[in-house]
């Protein structure tokens, strides 16, 4: 087969067209006659013009070069890569949730409103929060949402705290959330076993702490055992404890952040609640509070006033708007399918099963890779390729590798204080076969690594381009095609 | 940096007369209170292929140990700290298209700005070649 | 836990074998370090699993509880528009080998999406006259106050003047941004439907990083950003215009009108209204600014052999990797409504994304000229493309109700938000058939002869 390498505007040639558009049944306008020349267009956007079939045939061929949940395993650490149930495309593709406008009048929405409201209420469950708001698209949005509500909430107190806490092991958006939000970041490191360092947060928890930035069980997929005293430490000193939702597979109807003492939460409905990563986003980040913070809830609240739902916009403390309209609304319908296809044992068994398959992996992995903690690991885990790298292999080779047996590496390099780290996720959805037949293949490459390293240094043998140049694509930036010159580069 | 790497200066005649900053970045006295600003062969080789530099203006205000810029690699950013205060007085804008040069020849062609020193002082605080090294053989242990 | 659930796999033989490697007797074991009181005690308090086919059916009747635009003709925009998608767009977005896919990490097995978006970011710098276009932000709201942030870092100014011809969920988003900074903001009021620019040169200074307006502006007219430029210009000021990208097809690029900045939403392009989301932020620059846009990018390179591929890069911008010094704290951004566009965008083509545009300006001036006939009064002075306000005799709201018994949605009441009492904001797309329009102007003149 010949193997497919164009542009879609490589394709393109003058005069085809992939659409169709009414003819004009009212009155011709002359643009000229209407605005003046300077706001006119004087050259058209080159857009592609290409056949149905011909915009089918490349998108498919684009498909075809790209892995995803479908396709196969794909054990992507905190990123929860768990099968995304096609109910849920359906459902949101339903003209009365896709067609229907943000501004139309309440009662004409009651169907979305109830969902919203709905869902609300189970997010507030799951959490153990008492309110909920659904607005923030992703979870770096929703704690930046999250930080705002800190911040009012302790202005409102009268109080100006200037610093953030977050452990060595938390995700880049949570330091950078905190400074988008106006604080300044400490960083808090972990101890030996992977864990937050009392002693050390001890140090750093002053009247000047508005929050402290947590995911448990944490990034390296340990449970932070000891949460209950590290709330109270952060409590005491008048700061808020804030729940990084990214690691909620492991906890559904097990616990919740409410009973570890947190106070804010946020969830990434694409990791725990199977809305599809599309390649990057959308996704939905929804915040949960505790009492003391629904003053502070972005506006609008979707709201009951006897059997009607409404849109509630009158809260004087609301941080405001966090984005526009509702919240990724297609997103929300889908989690909330998946929800109730689910139920409540159907939540737990999600976890108990995640969690069995992580530790069953790990077990099965130990023998051949560092594992740099002994505690049980919760719905992830982190191996280390630092015996690897003394045979002058590192986990980027490996993961390369794997690339050549169809699945998805692990997230490598994450987090930073691990060497060479490899992050596993199997997710529940993911049958024992697949756990096993995973299992060998990291074997196979461990043993490959004494054995023959230069299958893996050169590794992936199978995919469709060899590893790319990523220095020069970010010294010589090509960010665009340009027909005239397509290697013409954009300078800074 | 968490990453270890070999901590060697390829020493030569062309560094014997640097001074150095614990930030890795070198100075070169170039007479009348003018100084050349660039990163250490370690901090280069630490840092791994370097993509962009960005570089103060000609006319900036120093002070030292303030960042003045940042050096990116593919996977990683790094602050420059200037090792002296003092005005700005030449950029090296070969960078711009070819940051690779600070990989290549960090004490030569690749060094970052020129600084008309506004307290010639603060050089007595620099390290020299030997104290640099050994610092550099400190954070290896 | 034997399998009910069509989602997990395990079955009692799997559980137990396990279980068995683990030297352990039930999962419960490995929950033994969550200290016993933060477990829960029973089941979560949330309804009871339901099974596909009734769950479809629920499903279809708490949709079938909404108003669509497939039912009732909306006029309403403001924003979110009703658009054609042409069919195509939906069947190649649900190749799940792009929508079960995560961000493109791995380059060699994500080359089908990462080209898909550096097309998408071709046809974004196309659009808007641009040099350097990021693969999309979670909306044209976020994406505008995100702009407003970085003229405040780039030129290292502390004020932000934003038009109130704006999009209000735009100044309201970008207020809530820059409560978190240490920007402020200030509004420009209005000279009829069009920023005012005698106001606007007397609040642009030295202290200014930015002036933000909008591109057919909210009240759909169109603002000469040529003037507009002129005052930012003169105090070094970025210029960042949010705009329409289905007008742009007609309307000069704003990248030809000095514009710095340009961002917007992608929803006319191909992305269904959905109540509001998701929808798609795009986000472009003049080349100065590339190193400091924020999100994701993709670029052009070569593998070994040098063949062409594509990676995500300019990586050093991102908050994975800058943490507290980031900019931006952007992640997850919009990647498959960025696709669903460039689809769209496809499928118009060159010439067909002009004629729909052509056929907005069409409908809407139609309308606009109808109403003038049976003595409304259109409130815009400047060109507008596909919106207008209407001034009415009665409240906008009861204007709305007659309408909808009618089976017509009707426009945005402009009360609210700018005070502007029996003014209505109406958005007439390609969708609209004359017929509607017509029908829509019928009722609203029974209405007011009573």
């Amino acid at each position: 087969m010949v193997e497919y390498n164009q542009l879609i505007f490589e394709v393109s040639r003058p005069g085809r067209v992939g659409s169709s558009l009414p003819v004009s049944d009212v009155d011709k306008i002359n643009l000229q006659e209407l605005l003046p020349k300077h706001l006119i267009r004087q050259e058209a956007a080159e857009l592609p013009e290409v056949s149905e079939l011909q915009l089918v045939r490349h998108y498919t061929a684009l498909s075809n070069k790209n892995h995803g949940i479908d396709n196969g395993f794909y054990p992507l650490g905190s990123c929860t890569m768990k099968y995304n149930p096609k109910i849920n495309e359906d459902v949101a593709r339903f003209e009365g949730f896709s067609r229907i406008h943000p501004y139309q009048p309440v009662e004409t929405v009651q169907g979305a409103l109830k969902l919203l409201y709905e869902l609300q209420e189970d997010l507030a469950v799951i959490t153990g929060m008492d309110a909920v708001t659904l607005q923030p698209s992703a979870g770096a949005q929703g704690e930046w949402t999250g930080l705002m509500m800190v911040k009012a909430y302790h202005e409102q107190k009268g109080e100006k705290r200037t610093k953030v806490l977050v452990p060595d092991s938390a995700h880049g958006t949570n330091p950078a959330s905190a400074t988008v939000a106006g604080y300044k970041t400490v960083t808090i490191p972990s101890n030996k076993d992977g864990l937050v360092d009392l002693e050390e947060l001890k140090k750093h928890v002053d009247s000047d702490t508005a929050a402290l930035m947590l995911t448990n069980p944490n990034t390296l997929g340990l449970f932070e055992k000891e949460i209950l005293e590290i709330a109270k430490v952060v409590h005491e000193a008048g700061g808020l404890l804030y729940y990084d939702g990214a690691n909620a597979n492991a906890i559904l109807g097990k616990t919740t952040p409410g009973k570890m003492g947190f106070d804010i939460v946020h969830l990434n409905l694409h990791k725990t609640f199977t809305t599809p990563h599309g390649g990057g986003g959308p996704g939905a980040g929804p915040v949960g509070v505790k009492k003391k913070l629904i003053p502070f809830l972005p506006v609008p609240r979707v709201d009951k006033d006897g059997d009607r739902y409404v849109m509630d916009t009158n809260h004087p403390l609301s941080i405001g708007r966090v984005k526009g309209y509702y919240g990724n609304f297609g997103i929300l319908v889908r989690a909330y399918t998946y929800i109730r296809t689910m139920g409540p044992e159907g939540l737990r068994q999600v976890s108990e099963s995640a969690v069995l398959h992580a530790n069953y992996l790990r077990k099965k992995l130990e023998p051949y890779f560092e594992a740099p903690y002994s505690q049980v690991c919760k719905h992830e885990f982190v191996l280390s390729g630092s015996k690897q790298k003394k045979l002058g292999v590192r986990t980027l080779d490996m993961a390369k590798r794997l690339l050549d047996f169809g699945y998805h590496p692990p997230t490598i390099y994450f987090p930073l204080n691990v060497e060479e780290c490899l992050m596993i996720e199997p997710t529940e959805t993911e049958s024992k076969e697949t756990l096993d037949a995973f299992a060998d293949v990291m074997i196979q490459i461990a043993i490959e690594v004494e054995e023959n390293p230069g299958v893996v240094l050169e590794a992936p043998h199978t995919t469709v381009i060899g590893r790319l140049d990523e220095v020069q694509a970010a010294r010589q930036p090509i960010l665009r095609y340009t027909k005239e010159k397509h290697k013409e580069t954009v300078k800074s | 940096m968490n990453t270890r790497v070999e901590g060697r200066i390829h020493m030569t005649n062309a560094t014997a007369n640097l001074l150095y900053s614990k930030e890795h970045e070198w100075v070169l006295s170039l007479g009348e209170n003018r100084v050349r600003i660039g990163i250490s062969g370690y901090a280069q080789h630490q840092l791994g292929d370097i993509v962009f530099v960005e570089n103060p203006a000609e006319g900036d205000e120093l002070t030292a140990n303030e960042t003045i810029g940042t050096i990116e690699s593919v996977k990683a950013v790094s602050d420059i700290y200037s090792p002296v205060s003092g005005t700005v007085v030449s950029v090296n804008e070969e960078l711009e298209s070819a940051p690779e040069t600070i990989n290549e020849q960090p004490y030569d062609a690749g060094w970052l700005v020129e600084v008309e020193l506004s307290n010639p002082e603060e050089l007595e605080a620099l390290l020299n070649e030997a104290e640099y090294q050994a610092f550099i053989n400190e954070g290896e242990e | 836990m034997t399998s009910t659930y069509r989602y997990l796999p395990d079955t009692k033989q799997d559980q137990e074998e396990m279980l068995a490697l683990l030297s352990i007797s039930s999962t419960e074991a490995l929950f033994e370090d969550l200290p016993e009181e933060i477990r829960l005690d029973g089941e979560l308090n949330i309804p009871e699993a339901v099974p596909e086919p009734l769950l479809l059916k629920k499903m279809q009747q708490l949709a079938g509880q909404n108003i669509n635009a497939n039912q009732y003709p909306t006029f309403l925009g403001a924003g979110t528009y009703d658009h054609y998608i042409p069919s195509v767009v939906n069947h190649m977005i649900s190749r799940s080998e792009f929508y079960t896919a995560y961000t493109p990490y791995q380059p060699e097995i994500s080359q089908g999406e990462l080209q898909a978006i550096f097309e998408f970011q071709t046809m974004v710098c196309e659009l808007t006259g641009m040099d350097v276009a990021n693969s999309s932000m979670y909306d044209g709201f976020t994406s505008l106050a995100e702009a407003a942030s970085l003229a405040v870092a780039h030129t290292k100014r502390s004020k932000v003047i934003v038009s109130q011809a704006v999009h209000p969920e735009s100044r309201a988003v970008l207020k809530t941004v820059a409560d978190g900074q240490t920007y402020i903001i200030e509004e420009t009021r209005l000279a009829g439907d069009v920023t005012d620019l005698k106001q606007l040169e007397e609040q642009v200074d030295q202290n200014t990083a930015a002036v933000i307006v909008q591109y057919p502006n909210f009240f759909g007219s169109i603002e000469d950003l040529a003037e507009l430029k002129k005052i930012a210009a003169a105090k070094g000021v970025l210029f960042i215009v949010s705009a329409n990208p289905l007008a742009l097809a007609l309307l000069e690029a704003p990248g030809n009108l000095g514009a710095d900045i340009v961002v917007g939403d992608m929803q006319p392009l191909g992305i269904p209204m959905s109540f509001g989301g998701p929808h798609c932020g795009y986000f472009a620059v003049d080349k100065k600014l590339m190193r400091k846009i924020p999100g994701r990018i993709v670029g052009q390179t070569a593998d070994d052999q040098g063949k062409r591929g594509f990676v995500l890069t300019l990586q050093a911008r991102e908050q994975h990797i800058r943490r507290d010094k980031a900019s931006s704290n952007i992640c997850s951004n919009q990647a498959l409504n960025a696709l669903s566009s460039a689809i769209c965008m496809s499928a118009l083509g060159k010439q067909g994304i002009r004629d729909m545009a052509q056929l907005n300006f069409e409908k809407a001036a139609y309308m606009a000229k109808r109403l003038k006939e049976k003595g409304f009064i259109i409130e815009n002075q400047a060109p507008f493309f596909n919106e207008f306000i209407v001034k009415l005799p009665l409240s906008v709201k009861e204007a709305n109700a007659k309408l909808l018994e009618a089976g017509i949605i009707g426009g945005f009441d402009l009360g609210s938000d700018y005070g502007f009492e029996n003014q209505m904001l109406i958005a007439v797309t390609e969708q609209r058939s004359k017929e509607e329009i017509d029908q829509f102007i019928n009722v609203l003149e029974a209405v007011v002869n009573g």
